[in-house]
Parts: structure tokens; C-alpha cells; sequence
């Protein structure tokens, strides 16, 4: 099966706008009367419902900000009475107050459609076994994957993050064919099959969804090669409504986004213009059809570009490339933007090199000082002094080429590098800025 | 030729303990060893009385272990006796990677660890002009 909703999926552009439109104006319409905050905010840029006359009007209106969710704490963004709200969910707020979004029932069931679509465009079936490693909680990773693995008809194991060697033992003996995980955990996973000695021949599983954490292409090929599947990135985040928001499909040419439900734009996150298509920028996302929490125009850090050209599998919903960074996750060294994804694609190039690193940002004197750890591998090992200095050598070079920036290469022990059973951590930033 | 177990570690406190303790409690004993090291890292370099076992058990816990070929040479134990060997092999154009002395002795001799260039060359070559080298058994039976 190619789609799970082909009505929805490939809907004639022109078709699709005008259901974008009418789902747009109802989003203004109800945030006005139902959200002290957005009548407020709308009211400040002279904007009413009925000054939506097309999809270009949307760039007249004010964005919302992880600041405003955590302003608006716990509920005060929720449009609508939390008798009709039935899930929480929450960020774990290690830099400040969490952000709390809400879904009603219909939330819900459109959300479990967006996945339905995404575990499909990604192979899955009714006959499915799909193991969902995303934790459980208040995380949406857990049950959102559930959702719509549960609505396509598969059978879900809900293992949840952690207990590595459990999650290989039941896949080899369940028979898991589908696994959703972050891509730094399916790695971490993959060593733990190698400890255990499980022979990847006597392993059913075909393909994975990953997504939660930036990761780039060199790293699909190591996953993809490792593990004998085809690794498909998927993309979403709370404040929208969860994964879902946007899945690649067999052409793993860009993440689709679900536009009958997601409007897309791509903006300068310095002037906040909106930028045309094919441009690097921040991803910016209108929710039309969420009832309980719909944001306007929000600004989600994501770095990536957008097009709206046909794709080969027949979808005509918009693809965004595979995410670059998160503007958090950028590191400035000496002026100069670093994503921990530039430091992976460099290093993955290069033979024997693992795809567990970190970056570790220092201040000497006046001086930041990036410090790339790489871990020594077995292939990358040699006895002589010389040879092991030439490695770091050529790794620094490479980086040193990409980057810009003088780098400093650390060669250290395996496993020396804290493994992740969620989002991994990149960067260790110790200057205090 | 003899087998040496060659370890990575970084710079770390209490890593190279680890690494003897590790040993310690498989029971191998540590003949001959050398560290070659950098400000980041270094390489220990081992020979003990049974490398497929310590090569095992390095890996076992997380080390990343290699096994390289190297001589074992015996040079007289006495003033000048490394020179003769190091004389012989410069007249005869065999480059040393490295070297270390064993801390056990063959007979009346001294051992000495060779890595060389080109391990196939060099044993011949010390066959026809008679330098001394033990054979892998001999070396860990010591």
C-alpha cells in the first residue's frame, strides 16, 4: 500500500489551497474569540478573521513563540474549555518552565491519522510488527507513534525508551519489521546487538522511522547500511501537534508536510521575512485543523528549506529537506554557526570513523576553542604513534575545511561517549556566555 | 615472531590500572611492556605469557585491543650487546618501528622486543647471520 489517505495525500494543489483557506480563516476566527492572548496579539496588528482573503494574508500575521507558551503556562493558550480537552502533554522544561499543549478527542484522531500516514509512507501495514522505542509519557514521541501504528492495524510493542538489551532480544524474537526510535538510539542499539551476539540475518525488520533529533544523510547511509533497512526521518514536535507533522516517503527526497492540516513558510529568522522557496531558513508552522491548541504562525528554531515541486510518489503536499540544525542547537565559534549535523556528515565520510562524537565549546582567554571527541574505533586503531596522529590529522583537516574554524580533534576510548536512549547531546557548551 | 597485545587509552586517570587489573583477574601475567604516549593518548604495548586470552579479555571490557607481530631478540647481556644487533640490522638496511627490553632473561641472553618494518625480511636476514630470536612458545613459556 502507497498511502494510507490518497484522497488527502495527493490532492490536487489547487483543491488543496482552498482547503487551506477556509481552514485558515476558521484558526483566526476562533483564536480571536477564544484566546485572551491571540485576540490581543491580533488586535495589535489590526487583524481581524475577515481580513483573511487568501493563504498570502497569512504573512500579516504575528508569529508565536516558545516565550508565548510559557507566558501563557500551564493552559491559558487552549481554546477551548478543558472539559473538552482529554491529553497533556509536556516538555521536560530543563531550560525554564515546560511548554503544555493539549489535544481534544478530535486532536487526537487526526493526529493518529498523521501518523497512520507516516508509519505507511514508511512501508507499514496491518501486518506489521512495529516496535516503538520513543519513550512513553509526557513526551509525544510514545503515544503518538502508538496511535497510528494501533490505527493502521499493526502490532505495536510499546518497549519505550531504554533497556537496550530487552529492546534486541524482543525484537529478534517478536519479530519486530518496523522500529521507531531516535536515530542515535537505533545506533546504540546496533552495538547493543553486536555485544549480544544477534546475527542481523535472523532479524525480520525492514525498515525504521527516526526522528526527534536533527540527523543527516551520511548518518541514514551508516543506519541503513549497518542494519540492512531503509531508515525514513520523520518530523514533528509538540507545540503542532506531535511526530507527524512531516514523513519522507520511498523517494527519502524531503519530508512531506501535511499541508491540509500544517501551513508551511520558510522565514528569515533574523528580519522575519518570509523567504521563497528552495531558501535555508526557519521553519515557521500554522496549525489550521487543532482544536485545542492552534498556533499561529510559530516559529520552530528548525532549520531547513521548502519545496512544492511534484514529488515521484504522487503526494503534492510541500517537502521540507531534512533538518539542518535547530537554531539552539548552533554553537557560534568565533563568529562562525556550527551544527553538531556538519560535524556528523564530516566524520561519517571518513572510513571507521563511529557516529558517536561531541563537541565540546571552550573559552580560552578571548578564544573559543571547539574540541571535536571521535571515538577509536577498532578499524581506526594502529599500535604506532605516527599513524594515530595522522588520523586526527586528516579529521581535523576535513572538519577545519568544512567549518571554517580551527578545530582541536580529540581521539578517546569507545563507549567513552555517553549513548542516548532518547535525543542524543551534541555539544557540551562550557563558556559562559 | 611473537605476538604483542597492543591497547588504546586516553589520557585519563586510572585507565592504565584498569587495563592490569583486567589482566590481573584473568590471570595473565605482563612479561614486557611499553607506553608510547602523546598529550591525548597513549599506546600500551604488552607482552604477556598468553595474548589470544588478553586480546579476548580487553575486548570483552570495552578496550580497543590489536595484536601485532614482533621479534624477540636475543642479544648477549653484556656491554655492547644491543649495538652488535642494531650495527647488523643498520648495515643491513632493517628499520625499527620500536623496541623495549623483557624483563626476564633466555639462558645467559637478554631479550629484547623488536617491531620492525618488514618482519619477513629481518628474521631471515638474523637466520644467515645468526642473531638469536625466540620463537613464540619459547617467549611465553619464560
Amino acid at each position: 500500500m502507497l498511502y494510507w489517505d490518497q484522497e488527502k495525500e495527493c490532492m490536487p494543489r489547487e483543491e488543496l489551497e482552498k482547503l487551506q483557506l477556509r481552514r485558515l480563516k476558521e484558526t483566526v476566527f476562533r483564536t480571536y474569540a477564544f484566546v485572551p492572548t491571540y485576540k490581543e496579539k491580533l488586535s495589535q496588528a489590526g487583524i481581524t478573521a475577515g481580513d483573511i482573503q487568501s493563504l498570502d494574508d497569512l504573512k500579516r500575521l504575528p508569529f508565536t513563540t516558545k516565550q508565548d507558551l510559557r507566558d501563557n503556562y500551564p493552559f491559558s493558550l487552549f481554546a477551548v474549555p478543558m472539559s473538552e480537552v482529554v491529553r497533556i502533554h509536556s516538555s521536560s522544561g530543563t531550560t525554564g518552565k515546560p511548554t503544555v499543549v493539549g489535544y481534544t478527542k478530535r486532536d487526537i484522531e487526526i493526529w493518529a491519522e498523521l501518523m497512520a500516514r507516516a508509519l505507511t509512507s514508511a512501508g507499514a501495514t496491518k501486518n506489521a510488527v512495529i516496535q516503538n522505542s520513543y519513550g512513553y509519557g509526557l513526551f509525544t514521541g510514545g503515544l503518538g507513534v502508538h496511535y497510528g501504528a494501533e490505527r493502521i492495524g499493526a502490532s505495536v510493542i510499546p518497549t519505550s525508551g531504554g533497556n537496550t538489551r530487552r529492546q534486541v532480544m524482543l525484537m529478534q524474537d517478536f519479530g519486530t519489521t518496523l522500529l521507531t526510535c531516535t536515530p542515535s538510539y537505533v545506533l546504540f542499539m546496533y552495538e547493543a546487538m553486536q555485544e549480544a551476539g544477534i546475527n542481523l540475518r535472523n532479524l525480520k525488520l525492514k525498515a525504521g522511522v527516526f526522528g526527534a533529533e536533527p540527523w543527516s544523510e551520511s548518518m541514514r547511509r551508516e543506519i541503513e547500511n549497518k542494519l540492512g533497512i531503509d531508515a525514513f526521518d520523520i518530523y514533528g514536535l509538540s507545540e503542532i501537534i506531535g511526530p507527524g507533522v512531516a514523513i519522507e516517503c520511498s523517494c527519502k527526497n524531503g519530508l512531506h508536510i501535511a499541508e491540509d492540516h500544517f501551513l508551511a513558510e520558510i522565514i528569515d529568522p533574523v528580519s522575519e521575512e518570509v523567504l521563497p522557496d528552495g531558501c535555508p531558513g526557519e521553519l515557521v508552522i500554522t496549525s489550521i485543523t487543532k482544536e485545542a491548541l492552534p498556533l499561529i504562525r510559530y516559529r520552530t528554531r528548525d532549520l531547513t528549506t521548502i519545496v512544492r515541486t511534484c514529488c515521484d510518489c504522487g503526494r503534492t503536499h510541500a517537502r521540507m529537506q531534512k533538518v539542518l540544525g535547530r537554531s539552539d542547537d548552533m554553537v557560534i565559534i568565533r563568529g562562525v554557526n556550527v551544527f553538531p549535523s556538519m560535524v556528523e556528515s564530516v566524520l561519517l565520510n571518513i572510513p571507521g570513523v563511529e557516529p558517536h562524537y561531541l563537541l565540546i565549546v571552550d573559552r580560552k582567554g578571548n578564544l573559543d576553542q571547539l574540541e571535536v571527541q571521535v571515538e577509536v574505533s577498532e578499524r581506526l586503531f594502529s599500535d604506532e604513534v605516527r599513524k594515530l596522529e595522522e588520523l586526527g590529522g586528516l579529521i581535523r583537516k576535513d572538519l577545519e575545511s568544512n567549518l571554517g574554524i580551527g578545530v582541536k580533534v580529540r581521539l578517546v576510548e569507545p563507549k567513552s561517549i555517553p549513548r542516548s536512549e532518547g535525543k542524543a547531546q551534541r555539544v557540551i557548551d562550557k563558556r559562559n556566555l | 615472531m611473537a605476538k604483542q597485545i597492543s591497547v588504546f587509552l586516553e589520557n585519563k586517570a586510572g585507565r592504565l590500572s584498569h587495563v592490569t587489573r583486567v589482566l590481573g583477574t584473568a590471570g595473565i601475567n605482563i612479561r614486557a611492556l611499553s607506553i608510547a604516549d602523546t598529550s591525548d593518548f597513549g599506546i600500551l604495548r604488552l607482552i604477556v605469557n598468553d595474548p589470544d586470552r588478553a586480546y579476548q579479555v580487553l575486548k570483552e571490557n570495552g578496550f580497543t585491543v590489536s595484536e601485532t607481530d614482533v621479534l624477540a631478540v636475543q642479544v648477549s647481556d653484556s656491554p655492547g650487546g644491543l649495538a652488535a644487533v642494531l650495527e647488523q640490522m643498520h648495515e643491513d638496511n632493517l628499520n625499527i618501528e620500536y623496541l623495549y627490553a623483557f624483563i626476564g632473561t633466555s639462558g645467559d641472553d637478554a631479550l629484547v622486543i623488536l617491531k620492525v618494518e618488514d618482519s619477513k625480511k629481518t628474521t631471515e636476514i638474523f637466520r644467515q647471520k645468526g642473531i638469536k630470536f625466540l620463537e613464540e612458545t619459547q617467549l611465553y613459556r619464560l
